[in-house]
């Protein structure tokens, strides 16, 4: 049954993403687009991208999304209770325990050293998305002749503006979204 | 705080995580700063000390970051019950809006110009995602620990190249994360005791 294939994986992925909203994205790459292939890398990317220029939780606004593109309004609800539901018992427990001993030394050790794993599997979910938004393709090797160039300029702003004038994720979004409606219906 | 009724004070903690989800964007990282402004500075529920303490646990839990905080600040203040409310503020909003933007999707994703403004879009993506790979990093690197860099190097190649389920990542850099740990706070006990 879908709904139930929907909340189990969405659980997986809230229980599994340590680090926040970003550390949920190789997840729902790989459960969504591998494991279960309910989405495409290009609707993974659009999932991506709405999430980041809506309000809340990247990862909830994810969830919720693709739960309904997968299985309509019940499994954007499904998903979004799926992918909570982890934090709201683990989260509770770990209180429980730290108003109790005022001890989370130990958590706090595993978690730092889960962290350097975590930014290399966000690198590689950063990869595909790189690959498929300069190549329209998401794995390697790629085909140099397929580079888009004006992605590639885009991107390098969006890069710059961020380094150099801490520009936040919601106004790069924006800019090289008015500046893809312009550009691309140009050329 | 005392005369505050438990109405009351469900009705505070959902219109407080419900306007900071609804109209916050950029994920956890924003919107922690802004509950512990209204939280300590503005209802001055929770102080300072303990504040940070929460949010160094939401951190160390699974899921998103802002969910996590607000289920601590829901429990802190009303237990479960109080938990409940919070984690309820803190989806709906997203929930409503990305339901409706869903709908909107299906119905404009073809469109020739709506095409181009995501195709754009991808690319500004792919830089927001490039720079938090990068900040993410540097703090890994700048530490100047070998065994968290090698880990990094390690997941990195196992990932991409051999393309490891995540989950076995996550298993073995927990098990090294766990060890070392007791390993530092073993030298840490044995520096006081000395």
């Amino acid at each position: 049954m879908i709904y139930l294939n929907l909340l189990f994986s969405f659980f997986q992925i809230g229980l599994l993403s340590f680090g926040g909203g970003y550390a949920a994205l190789p997840l729902i790459e790989q459960e969504l687009i591998h494991n279960q292939g309910w989405i495409t890398n290009q609707q993974f990317i659009d999932v991506l991208t709405l999430s980041e220029m809506t309000p809340g939780p990247i990862a909830i606004n994810a969830a919720t999304f693709s739960g309904n593109q997968i299985a309509g309004v019940l499994g954007g609800v499904v998903a979004t209770v799926g992918v909570t539901l982890p934090s709201v018992i683990i989260v509770q427990l770990l209180a429980y325990f730290y108003f109790k001993y005022k001890n989370i030394e130990i958590v706090q050790g595993i978690i730092q050293g889960l962290r350097p794993a975590v930014v290399a599997l966000i690198a590689s979910a950063g990869l595909t998305i790189f690959l498929t938004a300069m190549f329209g393709q998401s794995d390697l090797p790629v085909d140099l002749s397929t580079l888009n160039y004006v992605s590639i300029i885009f991107f390098a702003l969006g890069v710059f503006l961020m380094r150099k004038f801490k520009a936040s994720p919601i106004h790069v979004i924006i800019l090289t979204g008015i500046l893809g409606g312009i550009v691309y219906s140009i050329i | 705080m005392e005369e505050m009724s438990k109405k009351t004070l469900y009705t505070e903690l959902f219109k407080s995580t419900f306007f900071l989800s609804m109209f916050t964007f950029g994920g956890g990282y924003v919107i922690v700063p802004l509950m512990e402004k209204k939280f300590v500075k503005e209802l001055g529920w929770i102080n300072e000390d303990e504040m940070l303490d929460l949010i160094a646990l939401g951190q160390s839990s699974p899921g998103p970051i802002a969910v996590n905080t607000s289920i601590l600040v829901g429990y802190r203040m009303a237990g479960v019950k109080g938990a409940m409310v919070t984690v309820l503020g803190t989806i709906i909003p997203p929930l409503l809006i990305m339901t409706a933007l869903a709908y909107i999707y299906i119905a404009v994703r073809d469109n020739a110009i709506v095409n181009n403004v995501l195709l754009g879009m991808q690319a500004g993506v792919a830089a927001i995602i490039v720079n938090v790979v990068y900040n993410m990093g540097k703090r890994i690197v700048v530490k100047k620990k070998i065994i968290p860099i090698l880990v990094m190097i390690a997941a990195l190649i196992a990932g991409i190249v051999y393309q490891v389920n995540i989950l076995w990542l996550l298993f073995f850099s927990g098990i090294i994360g766990a060890l070392t740990t007791f390993w530092e706070l073993r030298q840490k006990d044995e520096g006081d005791t000395q």
